[in-house]
C-alpha cells in the first residue's frame, strides 16, 4: 500500500514540473482580471515573451466597473483605461474574456465556477487572493502577486514553497438561521487572522459534508482571512452535480473520466495534517463584526467587547485602536447598532443562493428609511437567475437597489463608496479600515442577517424572525 | 529586479499587529496600470488627513525618517489582499527591507520577487528593533548573504528561501530561470489528462 495522502498532497503532487523546495507547478487555469494584470502582460511585452497558453487562461472585469449606467460607459478614466488595457491585451494574446457587455461577465471567483472553468484536482491561479474560494471543488487555488501573473502567462507554471497541511473538522450540523458564513467567521475567530500562515487548510467532518457547493465557496473563500495559503474541500457528489452540464465542463467519455479521476481525490484514511482544529457546528450562531479585522467578530446576541478582555498587550492595543475607528464603546450591545448601508454582494456572498436567503428576510417587507440598501449579484448570471425567480422584484420592492455585477462596494474602486464615518451591513469578506472607502465602518454578516438588518435599521438576530 | 545583497539605513518603527495591504497601499491608487507612482500613496489613509494634507504627527511624514531605509513592523505584516502594489508603495516611498515577527504569505512571495527584503525575527528581537528604532539616527544593517541583523547591542540570524535568496543576491529574472526548464514542462504538459477544461469551449 502506498502512504495515505491528504486532498492537498494528491492535488500537489500530480501538478509537480520540478521536485524541489520550491516546487515548479503546472498551472491548469489562469484567472485574470483588470487591476492586477497590466503590468503582467506590459512586462511579457517589455520581454518579447508570449502567453504560453492562452487557452488555459481567462479574463474578467470586475473590481473598477460601474453597477450602474453601464450603457454610458466607464466614466472614471483610470478605471476606464484599466479595462480597456485587459482588452488590448486579451486580444493580442487570444485570452477569451468576459467582457462589461458579455452576459458571463462577474466576479472572478463566481465565473470561474460558474461556467465550468473550476473544477476538482485542477490546479488554479489568480492575481487575487480569494482565489482559494475555487478549493471548495477539491481544486489547489491560491492568490499570486503581479509578477507572477506574469511568470505564469509566460510558463504556464508557477514556484511554490510547500505549504503545510491543516485539517478544520466540523462536526455536528449549523442550526437554523446560522450560515456558511457565520461558520467561517467562527472558524476565524477560533485560528485567529494569522493561524492559516504557511498553511493549506482542508475543511472536513459533517457539517461541510452537508453544505451546498456555494456554501461551500463561501467557507474556503475566507481562508484567506484566517491567513491560510488555500483551503480545500474533498469533491463528492455535491461537486459533481455542480459542475454536470456547465459549459466548460467535460461531456460524454471525457465526464466519465473526469468523475473517475475526481473520486480519487479524497484524502485517505489514515492519512495526517501538520495542525487539527476542531469545532462543532452545532455550537455556531449568527456573527457580526465590530472591529476591523475578520476575527474580530461577537454573537449577535452579544456585546462590543472591551479591549481589557484581551490578554496580548498587540491584540489590546489593536482593540482600541479598531473601537475607535469604528466609533464604539466596549459593552454596547450589537442589536443597539443602527447602520446607514447594507451591501449584499462580493465573492463571498454574492451567489443565487445568498440572494435567496436575503430576499426570504426581505420578502414583504421594507428596508429602514435610514438605510441605503444594494444588492449586487457576483455576476450577470446569478442576476439572470435571480430575476428569472422574482427576486429583483422583491428587493426592488422593499427598497433595495438592484444593480449590475462586479465587486462594488466590497472594495470600493468603482463609484459605489461608503461615505466616511457611514457604517455598513456588508456581506463581503473584508472590514478593515477603510476598505469600503475612508471612514466607512463595515460589519461583516451573513447575507440573511444584512437583509434584516436592512429592514431593521439595525442588527438583529435573524432567527428570531418568522419566516416561511 | 537589482541585486539585493546588505541593507544599511535608519529605521521606522510601526508597532501594530494584522497591517493589511488595504492600509500600505488604499484601493483608489490600485487605478494605475504602471509600476511606479505609488510611493506618495503608502499607509495614505493614516497619513492623511481627510482633505487629504499629510498628517505631521504620522510616523513616515516626520522630516527626521525621511531616508529611512528600513520598516519595523508587528505580526502578520501584509495580511489581506494580494496586491503587488503593497510591496511596490513600500520600495517607492524609500524602504529596502521590513523587519517583523512575521510576514503574511502572498506578500512575503510578492516581495521576493519585487527586491523588498522581508527579514522574520522572533518577536523579542524585533520589540528590540522597535525600541531602539524610536531613535530616527539609529541604524541597522542587514546582510542578506548572511542571513543577519546587526544594530546597536544587537546580532540576530534569519531563516530565508534558499531559491529567494539566490534570486535576490544576482537580481535574477524569474520567467528566464524557469524556461530553462522548458523540456520538463513540455512533458507534463503532455501528459495531462485530455478532458481538462479549456478557455476555448
Ligand atoms: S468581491 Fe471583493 S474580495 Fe471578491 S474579488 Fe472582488 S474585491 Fe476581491
Amino acid at each position: 500500500m502506498s502512504t495515505p495522502r491528504t486532498l492537498f498532497e494528491k492535488v500537489w503532487d500530480s501538478h509537480v514540473v520540478v521536485d524541489s523546495d520550491p516546487a515548479l507547478l503546472y498551472v491548469d487555469l489562469h484567472l485574470v482580471h483588470e487591476v492586477t494584470s497590466p503590468q503582467a502582460f506590459a512586462g511579457l511585452t517589455a520581454s518579447g515573451r508570449t502567453v504560453r497558453r492562452p487557452d488555459l487562461t481567462v479574463a474578467t472585469v470586475d473590481h473598477g466597473i460601474p453597477t450602474t449606467g453601464r450603457s454610458l460607459g466607464i466614466r472614471d478614466p483610470l478605471s476606464k483605461k484599466q479595462v480597456d488595457a485587459l482588452i488590448q491585451n486579451c486580444r493580442d494574446h487570444g485570452i477569451t474574456m468576459f467582457g462589461i457587455d458579455d452576459p458571463r461577465q462577474g466576479i472572478v471567483h463566481v465565473v470561474g465556477p460558474e461556467q465550468g472553468l473550476t473544477e476538482p484536482g485542477l490546479l488554479i491561479v489568480c492575481g487575487d487572493s480569494h482565489t482559494s474560494t475555487h478549493g471548495a471543488f477539491g481544486a489547489l487555488a491560491f492568490g499570486i502577486g503581479t509578477t507572477e501573473v506574469e511568470h505564469v502567462l509566460a510558463t504556464q507554471t508557477i514556484w511554490q514553497a510547500r505549504p503545510q497541511t491543516m485539517a478544520v473538522e466540523v462536526e455536528g450540523t449549523l442550526p437554523w438561521g446560522v450560515a456558511a458564513k457565520d461558520l467561517i467567521l467562527g472558524i476565524i475567530a477560533q485560528i485567529g487572522v494569522s493561524g492559516g500562515t504557511r498553511h493549506v487548510i482542508e475543511y472536513r467532518g459533517q457539517a461541510i459534508r452537508d453544505l451546498s457547493m456555494e456554501q461551500r465557496m463561501t467557507i474556503c473563500n475566507m481562508s484567506i482571512e484566517g491567513g491560510a495559503r488555500a483551503g480545500m474541500i474533498a469533491p463528492d457528489e455535491t461537486t459533481t452535480r455542480y459542475v454536470e452540464g456547465r459549459p466548460f465542463a467535460p461531456k460524454g467519455a471525457d465526464w466519465d473520466a473526469a468523475v473517475a479521476a475526481w473520486e480519487s481525490l479524497a484524502t485517505d484514511p489514515g492519512a495526517s495534517f501538520d495542525k487539527v482544529e476542531v469545532l462543532d457546528a452545532g455550537a455556531l450562531v449568527p456573527h457580526v463584526s465590530w472591529g476591523v479585522n475578520p476575527a474580530q467578530t461577537v454573537p449577535v446576541t452579544g456585546h462590543v467587547p472591551s479591549p481589557d478582555s484581551y490578554s496580548d498587550p498587540q491584540q489590546r492595543e489593536a482593540a482600541v485602536r479598531a473601537l475607535e475607528y469604528m466609533a464604539l464603546r466596549p459593552g454596547t450591545a450589537i442589536a443597539d447598532i443602527n447602520i446607514d448601508h447594507v451591501f449584499l454582494g462580493s465573492c463571498t456572498n454574492g451567489r443565487i443562493e445568498d440572494l435567496r436567503a436575503a430576499a426570504k428576510v426581505v420578502e414583504g417587507r421594507k428596508v429602514d428609511d435610514r438605510v441605503s440598501a444594494v444588492v449586487v449579484p457576483g455576476s450577470m448570471q446569478v442576476k439572470a437567475q435571480a430575476e428569472a425567480e422574482g427576486l429583483s422584484d422583491i428587493f426592488e420592492r422593499a427598497g433595495f437597489s438592484w444593480r449590475d455585477a462586479g465587486c462594488s462596494s466590497c472594495l470600493a474602486m468603482n463609484p459605489d463608496v461608503i461615505p466616511s464615518g457611514d457604517r455598513c451591513a456588508s456581506t463581503s469578506n473584508r472590514n478593515y479600515e477603510g476598505r469600503q472607502g475612508r471612514g466607512a465602518r463595515t460589519h461583516l454578516v451573513s447575507p440573511a442577517m444584512a437583509a434584516a438588518a436592512a429592514v431593521s435599521g439595525h442588527f438583529v438576530d435573524v432567527r428570531e424572525w418568522q419566516l416561511s | 529586479m537589482k541585486p539585493v545583497r546588505t541593507i544599511t539605513g535608519t529605521m521606522v518603527p510601526l508597532d501594530r499587529a494584522d497591517v493589511d495591504t488595504d492600509q500600505i497601499i488604499p484601493q483608489q491608487f490600485l487605478k494605475r496600470i504602471e509600476r511606479d507612482g505609488y510611493g506618495d500613496f503608502l499607509f495614505y489613509n493614516w497619513a492623511h488627513t481627510d482633505d487629504g494634507t499629510p498628517s505631521s504627527d504620522f510616523i513616515i511624514n516626520r522630516p527626521d525618517r525621511r531616508g529611512a531605509k528600513v520598516l519595523v513592523a508587528g505580526p502578520n505584516f501584509g495580511c489581506g489582499s494580494s496586491r503587488e502594489h503593497a510591496p511596490w508603495a513600500i520600495q517607492q516611498w524609500g524602504f529596502d527591507a521590513v523587519i517583523t515577527p512575521s510576514a503574511a504569505d502572498i506578500f512575503r512571495n510578492n516581495s521576493s520577487f519585487t527586491g523588498l527584503l522581508i527579514v522574520e525575527l522572533a518577536a523579542e528581537a524585533v520589540g528590540r528593533l522597535m525600541d531602539l528604532a524610536a531613535d530616527p539616527a539609529a541604524v541597522v544593517t542587514i546582510d542578506l548573504e548572511t542571513q543577519t541583523v546587526a544594530a546597536d547591542g544587537i546580532e540576530e540570524h534569519f531563516d530565508f528561501d534558499p531559491t529567494a535568496k539566490v534570486r535576490l543576491l544576482q537580481g535574477l529574472d524569474g520567467i528566464g530561470v524557469t524556461m530553462t526548464h522548458d523540456d520538463v514542462i513540455a512533458s507534463h504538459e503532455a501528459s495531462r489528462p485530455s478532458w481538462l477544461p479549456t478557455s476555448v469551449g
